[in-house]
């Protein structure tokens, strides 16, 4: 493998404007396939999905899976695309096992859906308008396992295995247009447009949007021009980058790289190039050639699609309010700081404040829950914090008995443990672990009688009106009650015994 | 006449994987215009209003519901394979692509 000089990216820069522009292809979580009834299902038996129409076989006629072209307008929708009246399916002809066909079904000069855009917003706020070119309907190709020399490269390759379970599985692939004035921001524009998309799909209910899985998978399309310079430079294509912070990355040094070819006074060859996550490099795959020359034309197999107006309103009538405004509306109704707000999406925790809040906590007490004892355990346990088991209701009783002063911090984490543990709700749990706080004052006044004969020279500075001397006293009560008092309370009664104002 | 010469006939061979002597692409170059003209009498025919017509028959909207249906096993999807192996279509590999 050879490896490309690069230029730092702050010189690429400097020199050069970066022009971007992404396919991202979607696979739809449908039950069916695209144009037959197999199965659509990840991670089963290899060739156990497929039926006559996935296998190409003579005779056989595909027929259009509905779900799936609602889902695709969805798609369409919630990128502010134009829906087409109608159009069509095409075939896009090529030789490669991927497709036991020797054609993919795809749409060329009409996708259901045109002339959108996606506003992303970037970490510190800046919103970038992506203008997109189109999304289309088409169908998934078959996977390659190359086998024999390299361990899974194609070179040196002795043979390779297919598996057609994915082959027809509906794919939507969303287009943009160039992306023009990104500049420095281009490799964070690129992570934040692939993550909005990935987010949209999920929202709409209409892909799983696995990355792991390739649910989603981006081609980033890279080139640079000298500043000032309208005419776009010769771009690559870097494939199947199939990682929020792969696309990042892959951007980054395809700049870098192109710079440096640039530099050199060298044209940038227009090809594809394969992204390498253990290196954080891409390398040449193959050059643009008539071998692209696909030959698309109608598929005569299928009628053509035709949208009324008034199904595409039915449909739109269905959309989730969309990630972005949901967030903006979310984080307003809270009163988070941007810095909180951020935390609760980055920790995942954002749908379960809502259902607690819903359930009826307050919307800092759901927090605080969530993102202390909760994100805690999560992380310690090594799953996704909704993914504990604690429910909205939980957390809005647990919090209740904190505020009732029934039981304190401490006691909830406890608490907390035993609704894990199944034993039962927090109000069972409080009974059976007896973990009420010491409310009754007679024995917590023993226990500050103890304290303060224990430490007299704190009680005299407190007496001193040294209040902040209080802890130490309030410490060793919580000590000889195992921690099973009202902190609050004890520092009341430690400051009535003394006589100071608190 | 259309103007199909022996470079074109040479490249369309390539795309659909037929093996032509070089005989066969001189002959084909100048079949190929002849049959390239025939059809070109037909966009002559139809005029302006007429737009281009992929389907002859007036259909469109022709769905499936969303229901899973039939699947073979995966013996059945290999027994028309050339060569089979680990449950999977058994193919050279191709060096020029990925």
């Amino acid at each position: 493998m050879s490896t490309d000089t690069i230029l730092s990216f702050e010189e690429a820069m400097e020199k050069y404007d970066p022009v971007l522009g992404f396919e991202v292809h979607v696979e739809l979580n449908t039950k069916t396939k695209m144009f037959s009834s197999a199965p659509n299902v990840f991670g089963d038996e290899p060739n156990t999905n497929v039926n006559e129409v996935d296998l190409g076989l003579p005779g056989v006629l595909p027929v259009v899976n509905k779900a799936a072209v609602e889902s695709s307008i969805k798609i369409g929708l919630a990128l502010n695309c134009k829906i087409a009246e109608s159009c069509r399916f095409a075939r896009k002809n090529y030789f490669y096992p991927d497709t036991p066909k020797n054609f993919q079904t795809s749409q060329y000069d009409e996708p259901i859906a045109y002339d959108g855009y996606l506003d992303i917003e970037l970490e510190d706020g800046t919103v970038f308008r992506v203008e997109i070119e189109r999304a289309h309907m088409e169908e998934d190709a078959g996977k390659l396992t190359h086998m024999g020399g390299a361990a899974g490269r194609i070179q040196g390759a002795d043979y390779s295995l297919v598996d057609y379970n994915r082959a027809g599985v509906p794919l939507v692939e969303i287009v943009t247009k160039p992306i023009q004035g990104a500049g420095s921001r281009a490799p964070e524009l690129a992570k934040a447009y692939v993550s909005a998309i990935r987010e949209i799909v999920k929202n709409l209910g209409v892909s799983d949007a696995r990355m792991e899985r390739g649910n989603v998978r981006c081609d980033a399309n890279v080139s640079l021009r000298p500043h000032g310079q309208e005419r776009f430079g010769i771009r690559s294509e870097t494939k199947n980058v199939n990682s929020l912070r792969a696309v990042e990355h892959a951007v980054r040094y395809e700049i870098q790289r192109h710079a440096a070819v640039l530099d050199s006074g060298q044209p940038v060859i227009q090809e594809t190039r394969h992204w390498h996550e253990d290196t954080r490099t891409t390398t040449s795959g193959r050059a643009k050639s008539d071998a692209d020359d696909y030959r698309y034309f109608p598929e005569p197999d299928l009628v053509p699609v035709v949208a009324s107006r008034e199904w595409v309103e039915e449909l739109r009538a269905t959309l989730p309010e969309p990630p972005a405004e949901r967030r903006k509306r979310l984080k307003e109704a809270w009163g988070y700081s941007d810095l909180e707000f951020r935390d609760v999406v980055n920790a995942g925790v954002m749908d379960s404040i809502e259902e607690t809040v819903a359930a009826g906590a307050s919307a800092s007490a759901a927090r605080k829950w969530w993102m202390g004892e909760i994100v805690g355990r999560a992380k310690t346990a090594d799953v996704d914090p909704a993914e504990l088991g604690v429910s909205p209701q939980t957390i809005v009783e647990l919090n209740g008995l904190v505020e009732e002063g029934k039981i304190n911090n401490k006691m909830a984490s406890q608490v907390l443990d035993g609704v894990l543990a199944g034993e039962g709700t927090p109000a069972e749990i409080v009974e059976k672990r007896g973990l009420a706080v010491v409310s009754d004052d007679g024995p917590l006044l023993e226990a500050i009688d103890a304290a303060l004969a224990a430490q007299p020279d704190v009680a005299e500075k407190i007496r001193g009106g040294k209040v902040q001397a209080i802890g130490a006293i309030v410490g060793g009560v919580m000590k000889a009650t195992r921690g099973q008092a009202d902190a609050g309370r004890v520092r009341e009664l430690i400051l009535e015994k003394l006589g100071v104002e608190g | 006449m259309a103007a199909i010469n022996r470079d074109d006939v040479a490249h369309l061979a390539r795309l659909a994987h037929i093996e032509m002597s070089a005989e066969e692409l001189d002959r084909m170059a100048g079949e190929l215009a002849v049959i390239v003209d025939s059809v070109k009498s037909v966009s002559e025919a139809a005029g302006d209003d007429v737009p281009a017509t992929s389907h002859p028959i007036p259909l469109s909207n022709v769905f499936r519901e969303d229901v899973v249906g039939h699947t073979f096993t995966a013996e059945q999807a290999l027994s028309g394979a050339p060569d089979a192996a680990e449950d999977r279509f058994k193919v050279p590999a191709i060096l020029d692509e990925d």
